[in-house]
């Protein structure tokens, strides 16, 4: 029964949508305040009830229920726990229901959350998103359906694929589509500021903590999506500019350049039109990146199964959320209010500098993802665009980023003045430029890529040092003070300085990978000794072993430094007899100066020597822990006082004398 | 103060040149080598073998019995018509095996195709979508076999 339930309450939950969607709208419209005032219940009872629908799916997973297709299609009585729960969103049908549920989750967190938030833009903006919201629960119900019921059950079920069977993997989705889909609150704020025609500073004030929120979980997704390829994929890299990748990278470049410049427009009350526009691109975006994992545009792991019908559905929702929401923009922005001047050089200048470089970096990536698509469509040339192109467009526009970026974050507000803020900076420059030219005069050969990325790297964090040295005056007033100064910073600079020298260690690490990775791929023996930079790496056993739904072959190594035993590592060949299907489980030795990777590769047929490829990576963990200290950074941000959700309208409220609108 | 015409002249001019930035140094980067590579069936390389500096992908089944594994393997493309030698240097993927779908990225050089990335499927029910048309070109593809 509980899957009818779940599928009933699904209908609910369209239907709530569906009201949700259109009478507080015409509540804010005619300002009939009991229609405006069904936003906020109508959005949290859409939430429950897609909460139920997903807790039956979920309770048809973890009891192995085969009547129902989806959990034939992809569980098994033999997978552990963890993979049966993350099997519910393994696969198209759950993967929407996670998407909906989440977008719902973000519609009952403003109702909560909002209370203080002006009436009529709370009803817009619940509005707004449930009808987002609608659409989806639509193409959930119609096309497709996860409750769908099997008149004959199946024994056992087919197995979730096994390259999903890992822990990174079981929490990437869910952080990806808290980020993807959290961008839709953003969204629906800029569209029903729209409708308003009026943007101002609590509007921005409202807007970014959910802009941050989206953006540190967007991190973390893809952090977590980016270890799992660099350790299950076996091939030793971290980053592969495939398509489904860049899906999900473009929201975030776009949600970057958004957290700035909202606080613009918060600060300064100026670059709104610009705001709005970023706000509808990300969350466009995200709906791009559904519908070309989705629709089976491209085939990867991501796209579960590609049917004309769903891929048709989520092109008309892209058409007219998109469509619909720019030529609103078209229509509404040049109406739009402006506000503060400012001169170029200022800290308004260098975050539009920010936005340019961020918005240039996407569109490149955009041209890369979408123009294999557009040629083969209008000339039926197969191209493919590789990770050449994206090193080549995308590493330029990230250069000029960081070449400014501490000097920007230091420049005051309206007006500065170089010549006041560059001398603070000379110890970081000068620093910077010995780090290049140590780099260099220690390795052999020219090449240009280490000195300079570990040039960049050290400018970014010496330069968000600089910037809090500055603020709490270190050096030029007693240290007490200073200390003290520290501690009373509001949390959003921390933010800001601690995402900043994320993004440093995130850098560095990339440069120390790209320019310094040793590889070694051979044919060994049990007994060999693999020497690679400076480490031997003894080659001890190849045994079998069976784990609970996959028999491996465990290749044993001992990682040797100067003779003494760094430690003992494995790597398997999983095989999955139900999906018949083998998997590649690396073996890494990790620590914060380096990475040692080896994976055990085929036995050959005459020798039976096996294929081992080992790789020495510096500094490699620092390319995830620079990007978790960078989502550190905006927790930090989203944690400061001044931006807690609701305290701009109560900062209204306390002083009357303000410009308070007409409701 | 609504927004001054000059005001939305400056806005037009700063968008549209922020469109022709991005897109002239997209398509710059695109024409370099390696950067795109086009994807030729092994009957269009027999056919016409491209030039040796020609980044391109090629796509079919991995013929049965040609595969010798070793540091370098070696094995034969084929779309049931043409057959083209590959070697590669690496570990193939695990889903490599004879009879399988395969796309192979590098240069065709002397005959050969000197392979420096060999894409395989993620899992059972996928075949590559240059295969399966190469298939299809060549009149062999069946749907479910």
């Amino acid at each position: 029964m509980t899957a009818e339930l779940g599928h009933f309450a699904l209908i609910l939950a369209f239907a709530v949508a569906l009201v949700q969607s259109v009478a507080p709208m015409v509540g804010a419209q005619r300002r009939w305040s009991d229609w405006m005032a069904m936003a906020a219940p109508a959005a949290i009872t859409q939430f429950l009830l897609i909460a139920v629908s997903f807790a039956a799916l979920t309770r048809a997973f973890v009891t192995s229920d085969f009547s129902v297709a989806l959990v034939a299609r992809h569980s098994n009585s033999l997978k552990p726990m963890l993979y049966k729960v993350s099997g519910v969103w393994g696969n198209h049908e759950g993967s929407m229901l996670l998407w909906v549920m989440v977008l719902a989750l973000f519609g009952a967190l403003v109702a909560v959350f909002g209370r203080e938030l002006a009436p009529g833009l709370k009803a817009r903006m619940l509005s707004v998103q449930a009808m987002v919201g609608a659409a989806f629960l639509a193409f959930i119900l119609f096309t497709s359906n996860p409750f769908e019921r099997l008149v004959r059950p199946p024994v056992d079920g087919a197995d979730l694929n096994p390259l999903l069977q890992d822990p990174g993997l079981a929490f990437h989705p869910p952080f990806l589509y808290l980020g993807y889909v959290g961008l839709s609150t953003a969204f629906s704020f800029a569209v029903a500021a729209l409708i308003e025609g009026r943007v101002d500073a609590a509007w921005a004030r409202w807007v970014r903590p959910w802009v941050l929120i989206a953006w540190i979980t967007l991190t973390i997704g893809i952090s977590l999506g980016s270890y799992w390829a660099y350790y299950e994929l076996g091939w030793g890299g971290w980053w592969f500019w495939d398509p489904v990748e860049n899906a999900s990278f473009m929201p975030w470049l776009i949600a970057a350049a958004l957290l700035h410049c909202v606080v613009v427009v918060e600060k300064r009350n100026a670059l709104k039109n610009w705001t709005i526009l970023l706000a509808i691109l990300a969350f466009s975006l995200s709906l791009m990146g559904t519908f070309i994992v989705r629709s089976g545009l491209l085939t990867s792991v991501h796209s579960f199964a590609s049917d004309p019908t769903r891929g048709f559905f989520i092109l008309l929702i892209l058409f007219v959320a998109i469509g619909g929401s720019l030529s609103l923009y078209a229509w509404r922005a040049p109406q739009m209010r402006s506000g503060g001047v400012f001169a170029p050089v200022s800290r308004e200048g260098a975050l539009i500098l920010n936005n340019l470089f961020l918005t240039v970096a996407c569109g490149v990536v955009f041209v890369g993802t979408l123009w294999p698509l557009i040629l083969e469509m209008t000339t039926g040339e197969k191209i493919s665009v590789g990770a050449p192109f994206f090193d080549k467009a995308f590493t330029p526009m990230m250069m000029l980023l960081i070449l400014v970026l501490p000097v920007g974050a230091m420049l005051p507000w309206k007006r500065g003045d170089l010549r006041k803020v560059m001398p603070k900076l000379y110890i970081a420059i000068g620093l910077s430029l010995a780090m290049m030219a140590g780099v260099f005069a220690l390795q052999e050969g020219a090449a240009p890529l280490a000195p300079v990325g570990l040039a960049f790297a050290t400018w970014l964090i010496l330069g968000s040092l600089t910037d809090v040295a500055e603020r709490v005056r270190l050096g030029r007033i007693p240290v007490g003070q200073s200390l003290r100064r520290l501690g009373n910073l509001p949390r959003s600079d921390w933010g800001k300085t601690i995402a900043h020298a994320g993004f440093g260690l995130t850098v560095l690490g990339i440069a120390a990978v790209s320019a310094w990775e040793a590889e070694d791929i051979r044919l060994a023996k049990p007994g060999d000794v693999i020497e690679i930079s400076g480490y031997e790496i003894v080659f001890e056993s190849v045994e079998k072993v069976k784990g609970p739904n996959w028999t491996a072959t465990r290749g044993v190594f001992t990682l040797k430094l100067g003779g003494d035993v760094v430690s003992v590592l494995s790597s398997e060949k999983r095989f999955y007899p139900v999906a018949q299907m083998p998997t590649t489980e690396a073996a890494i030795d990790s620590n914060l100066a380096r990475d040692v990777y080896i994976t055990l590769g085929d036995q050959q047929a005459g020798s039976g020597d096996w294929a081992v490829r080992s790789y020495v990576k510096p500094l490699a963990a620092w390319i995830w822990l620079g990007s978790l200290i960078m989502a550190a950074g905006g927790l930090f941000s989203v944690a400061d006082r001044r931006y807690r959700v609701g305290a701009a309208a109560r900062k209204k409220r306390a002083a009357p004398t303000g410009a308070v609108p007409a409701e | 103060m609504v927004m001054t015409r000059k005001k939305k002249h400056r806005i037009i001019l700063v968008s549209a040149g922020l469109a022709l930035l991005t897109g002239a140094s997209a398509f710059a980067v695109l024409g370099t080598q390696e950067a795109a590579s086009f994807f030729r069936t092994p009957t269009e390389i027999a056919e016409t073998p491209p030039s040796p500096d020609t980044y391109l992908r090629i796509g079919g089944l991995v013929a049965e019995g040609s595969w010798q594994t070793g540091a370098t393997h070696k094995f034969v493309v084929t779309d049931t018509v043409a057959n083209i030698p590959v070697t590669f240097t690496g570990i193939v993927p695990d889903l490599f095996r004879e009879g399988q779908g395969v796309v192979a990225r590098g240069y065709y050089q002397d005959g050969v195709f000197e392979a420096d990335e060999i894409l395989a499927k993620h899992d059972e029910s996928y075949v590559p979508k240059e295969v399966k048309d190469s298939l299809e070109e060549a009149g062999h593809w069946m749907p479910n076999s």
